[in-house]
């Protein structure tokens, strides 16, 4: 990643984000028009129109994936409303899909917008969002709802358009009459669509991620792996099944879907239980003084900005992020709190502690890798994984700014200086990029 | 599958197999039949005759038999899988719901004569690993499912409209296939369960509404997959052609192999509790142990209050995690030898707010956040954090106060050993009303007679001989009451007679209390007048080394406890006894630990 693009610390309240305000813009201005459009013709076959909608409403609803972002019952029944014109045309053309979607998206995504529950839904079951985004100085926004509504709109009239345009009626030269054929240029027509929406999905996001935007395409396109491309093919699927049996079809096909959501969401609720307890476990060493009050948020995110400035991948920033949380565990285990002004604990013992605050982390269900780079922060440098050595430098170089050295580049001399080759010198060199970029303010 | 864990099959090996087999031969049995009755209807008479009676009828879509075998062995090699992610547990549940090939199976039973319809697991089931045996019992318990949902389905396709099958309109097709399904559920919970009963085993259904229960569990979930078979059957006779319908089955497919997984998340609850407390055992040893206790003496209360389900598990969370306020107490004050000064005390007493606040950000743990704030709380108003009183005070707090007051009065500590149940019982009843909400007290009392206990393990000897409890420390964590209350025990008064080794493990006049210690038996017990106070010499070990490396429990009774929990008694805790009454012990008066 080039320094040039800025960390989401220094984007908030910095210049305008022009392609996502214009795709919204586009959206709003398409959405407008789809409505009063449709409005003004009259609802082609409203029954249609209304099962579609429920459907994409509580899809909407029913979400689930990493922080809740994935609406895959959503996804497909909007497909599947822009699809149904290529089926003997039994859809209600380009504005009312628009319109249809729009309306029901927004109706879907409305309770999530309710005051007290803007950071994300269901605090029982809230995932890592929150915690996350404290840490990383990403606050969840609450206009974020309606970048999901835009998203579903704008993807749906696209495959609106590509069927009416590509419909028999009026290109017979593409194909002759119903059947496999057609099927497979309906699944063509989704997974196309589905790209589609990745592309929206990453401009809309690029601000808060705060990476480049192919980097976004790359990470949405491989993980989780084909969920976006699945959900919208069986909106394809949903769409002959409609075409063949009427309306039934999308009880028939919507319910066997719901125990594998339901399934999702308890696995997220799983992966967001390790988490919080690791972050539990972290504010208890600030409770406990065996750490400067702050200490392991301010060391995870320098290290995931250390992170992000050797390349790692989201899931590497991540980890070193969950692991920088959760590294002072096993100082728990002091009798006495030693930081500060106290004299650094010998090696060994440093390696002990390491070793049981792992053992803690491993027993969390925050996961094995975060253990593993827990119980090696403190062994050699050769032995470490790349996560450990960021923690390491990082860790040290906030002992040295809590002692009262001046956060800074100064500093970082110091550090190179004494600690020899304990540190990795190119994980020295991206944490003072990191803070020349952020200038002198810790 | 769909009852029988792996290991399960030990005892009654035989048993088990010789079901397999009746199984397995009562499907060829019945394959044989079908066959031919199938040739006979079909259009090839041949079918009918002895050789071709082996096979499904002549006029079988072996093309569509075979694609559906193979994407049912495909769903279940994917669900052998591991799942990317962190928590890794073993794949319990395989076959819970029949497996992520169920619309598979159900699609096979709508689309395809019978016969041809139980051909279709079979090549998936033998794919299984597993011994052979195992492998043809999976196959025959499928097969019989899918042949029985084929025929259901076809007579209740006739009934409907009277047409052949696949002739229904919909919604009437829907059905004809939810009966199917229906029946495809109940034979392989019927399957299972004659497999248990051949194995002369009832461990996670006993009885016939433990039965029922267990038949009539997955039954939602098969009739779901039947409505995504029958969407996948319409598409097969549409125009699109039967690889839509082979692609429109995979959704509910990997839906059911997510499910097959989701116990995950019980495992991930667990592995938090277990690592906040194993945090707080990093600083003081003995919590660990105590925790566990306390958390199963609170869902013995909540039994009795009535509580079950979630809210009786939110209970024994609460209970398990009162303490973990400790984390943010200074180390050295945990393990500290001496009496603390009051502003030490004061410290230890912000543990209630400091449990609040780690517990504030894990979502599953929201409702145990009262517990934990106001479990220091007295009836009367004395308590700490808030000073709440009666009713003000949360109901899980006050079970969580008279479960922790009762542990840490029963279990054996470095400075005092400990007192026999019906001491603490009677102890709690003293303090009913002032400090304890009567109801809990009677509700644990209930639930002693009922169930027993079995306390602490039996730690260091006391350090003092003859040292006894002072009964400062029914307060679990409570500051202790006026010093210098005499002891409420008269050694010599107690009955002692032949109660199980570990002279608290009953109640006296709970005859039928069923121990479940099993302790030596009673003749190894000095019968009458026993001192069970007294310092069994046995057991000299004064102090645990550390919390990092525990100390073997000595057992002070020479009762081994097996099962508990062996934590290392660093150090004093919350129960301290009045330095007041018991000048030789003397350690930190009602330090409200």
């Amino acid at each position: 990643m080039s320094p040039a693009v800025p960390g989401p610390g220094e984007l908030r309240g910095a210049r305008r984000d022009v392609p996502a305000t214009a795709v919204r813009g586009a959206a709003a201005v398409a959405g407008a028009t789809a409505c009063v459009w449709t409005l003004g013709q009259g609802v082609v076959r409203p029954g249609t129109a209304l099962a579609f909608g429920l459907l994409i409403a509580a899809g909407e609803l029913l979400r689930c994936g990493p922080g809740r972002r994935r609406a895959p019952l959503a996804a497909a029944g909007s497909t599947a409303y822009a699809l149904l014109g290529g089926v003997g045309g039994v859809g209600g053309g380009v504005a009312q899909t628009v319109a249809v979607v729009l309306v029901s998206a927004l109706a879907g995504a409305a309770p999530s917008a309710a005051p007290g529950r803007a950071a994300g839904p269901a605090p029982s079951t809230r995932p890592a969002g929150p915690a996350r985004s404290a840490v990383a100085g990403v606050p969840e926004r609450t206009g974020m709802f309606l970048d999901r509504p835009v998203r579903r709109a704008l993807t749906a009239g696209f495959a609106a358009v590509c069927v009416e345009t590509l419909h028999p009626g009026a290109n017979p030269a593409v194909w002759s009459g119903r059947g496999p054929v057609q099927a497979l240029f309906l699944l063509g027509v989704a997974l196309l669509t589905a790209q589609g929406d990745a592309l929206l999905r990453a401009v809309l996001d690029r601000r808060r991620a705060g990476r480049p935007l192919g980097a976004l395409l790359r990470e949405g396109w491989r993980t989780p792996p084909g969920a976006g491309p699945a959900a919208h093919a069986a909106g394809a699927l949903l769409a002959l099944a409609t075409a063949t049996v009427g309306l039934w079809a999308l009880p028939a096909f919507c319910l066997p879907l719901l125990p594998g959501v339901y399934a999702a969401r308890r696995f997220e609720a799983a992966r967001a239980t390790g988490r919080q307890t690791a972050v539990s476990l972290a504010r208890a060493t600030e409770l406990a003084g065996c750490v400067p009050a702050g200490h392991p948020h301010r060391v995870a995110s320098l290290s995931r900005a250390v992170g992000r400035e050797l390349g790692l991948s989201a899931r590497e920033l991540d980890l070193v992020e969950d692991a920088a949380l959760t590294h002072d565990i096993g100082r728990l285990s002091l009798p006495d709190p030693a930081h500060g002004g106290g004299e650094p604990l010998p090696a060994e013992e440093r390696r002990r502690i390491a070793r049981l605050g792992g053992a803690v982390v491993r027993q969390s269900g925050a996961g094995a890798e975060i253990a593993a780079v827990v119980e090696r922060q403190a062994d050699r440098r050769r032995d470490q994984p790349l996560p450990a050595r960021i923690i390491r430098a990082v860790d040290a170089y906030d002992e040295l700014v809590d002692g009262g050295a001046p956060a800074g580049p100064e500093t970082l001399d110091r550090l190179r200086r004494s600690a020899g080759d304990a540190l990795e010198p190119r994980v020295v060199d991206a944490l003072a990029r990191v803070l020349a970029l952020r200038g002198t303010a810790p | 599958m769909r009852v029988v864990p792996r290991g399960a099959l030990g005892h009654h090996r035989r048993a088990v197999r010789g079901f397999r087999l009746c199984c397995v031969l009562g499907v060829l049995c019945l394959l044989c039949l079908l066959c031919a009755f199938c040739g006979l209807r079909g259009t090839d008479a041949a079918g009918a005759t002895a050789v071709g009676s082996l096979f499904p009828g002549a006029a079988t879509p072996w093309a569509a038999v075979a694609l559906l075998a193979v994407l049912h062995a495909l769903c279940g090699s994917l669900t052998r899988q591991p799942l990317p992610g962190p928590p890794a547990e073993p794949a319990g549940g395989l076959h819970a719901i029949g497996g992520a090939g169920t619309p598979v199976l159900l699609a096979g039973a709508f689309l395809l004569p019978p016969a041809a319809a139980a051909l279709v697991p079979v090549a998936g089931a033998l794919a299984d690993p597993g011994p052979p045996a195992r492998r043809l019992g999976r196959a025959a318990r499928l097969s019989l499912a899918t042949w029985t949902a084929a025929h259901v389905h076809a007579s209740a396709t006739g009934l409907v409209t009277g047409a052949a099958p696949g002739g229904a309109g919909w919604p009437q097709a829907l059905a004809p296939a939810l009966a199917a399904a229906l029946a495809h559920g109940l034979v392989l919970g019927l399957l299972d369960v004659g497999l248990f009963a051949a194995a002369g085993r009832t461990p996670p259904c006993a009885g016939w509404r433990g039965a029922a229960r267990a038949l009539a569990a997955p039954l939602p979930l098969t009739g779901v997959y039947g409505l995504g078979a029958a969407t996948a059957e319409a598409l097969w006779h549409s125009p699109y052609g039967p690889g839509t319908a082979v692609l429109a089955l995979l959704p509910a497919c990997a839906s059911g192999w997510a499910l097959a997984r989701h116990h995950r998340e019980r495992a991930a609850q667990r592995a938090a509790v277990g690592a906040l407390v194993q945090a707080v055992g990093l600083k003081d040893g003995y919590t660990r142990g105590h925790s566990e206790r306390v958390g199963d003496a609170s869902v013995l209360i909540g039994r009795e209050l009535g509580l079950t389900g979630d809210r009786l598990e939110a209970l024994r969370r609460a209970g398990t995690l009162h303490d973990v306020g400790k984390l943010g107490v200074p180390t050295r004050l945990l393990r500290k030898d001496g009496p603390l000064t009051p502003e030490e005390r004061r410290v230890v007493e912000l543990h209630p707010e400091y449990g609040d606040a780690m517990v504030r950000g894990i979502g599953f743990l929201e409702e145990t956040r009262a517990a934990i704030l106001h479990h220091h709380e007295r009836l009367d108003g004395g308590g700490y954090p808030s000073g709440l009183s009666g009713d003000k005070i949360p109901e899980v707090a006050r079970v969580i106060a008279v479960a922790d007051a009762f542990d840490a009065m029963t279990s054996t500590r470095s400075y005092r050993r400990a007192r026999p149940v019906p001491e603490a019982v009677a102890e709690l009843r003293r303090c009913c009303g002032s400090q304890f909400d009567p109801r809990m007290v009677r509700a644990l009392s209930r639930a002693l007679e009922r169930h027993g206990w079995r306390p602490g393990p039996p730690g260091e000897a006391p350090v003092v001989p003859g040292g006894h409890a002072g009964d400062q420390e029914r307060g679990g964590n409570v500051p202790p009451a006026a010093p210098g209350t005499p002891p409420a025990r008269v050694p010599s008064a107690r009955p002692t007679g032949p109660h199980a080794a570990a002279p608290h493990a009953s109640l006296p006049g709970a005859t039928s209390v069923p121990t479940p210690t099993p302790g030596p038996p009673p003749a190894s017990v000095p019968a009458t007048g026993a001192e069970p106070q007294a310092p069994e010499p046995q057991a000299p070990e004064p102090r645990a080394p550390g919390p990092d490396a525990p100390g073997p429990d000595a057992p002070a009774h020479g009762v081994p406890s097996p099962g508990t929990p062996s934590p290392g008694r660093a150090g004093p805790d919350d129960a301290a006894p009045p330095g007041a009454g018991h000048p030789a012990r003397g350690p930190r008066g009602g330090d409200g630990r």
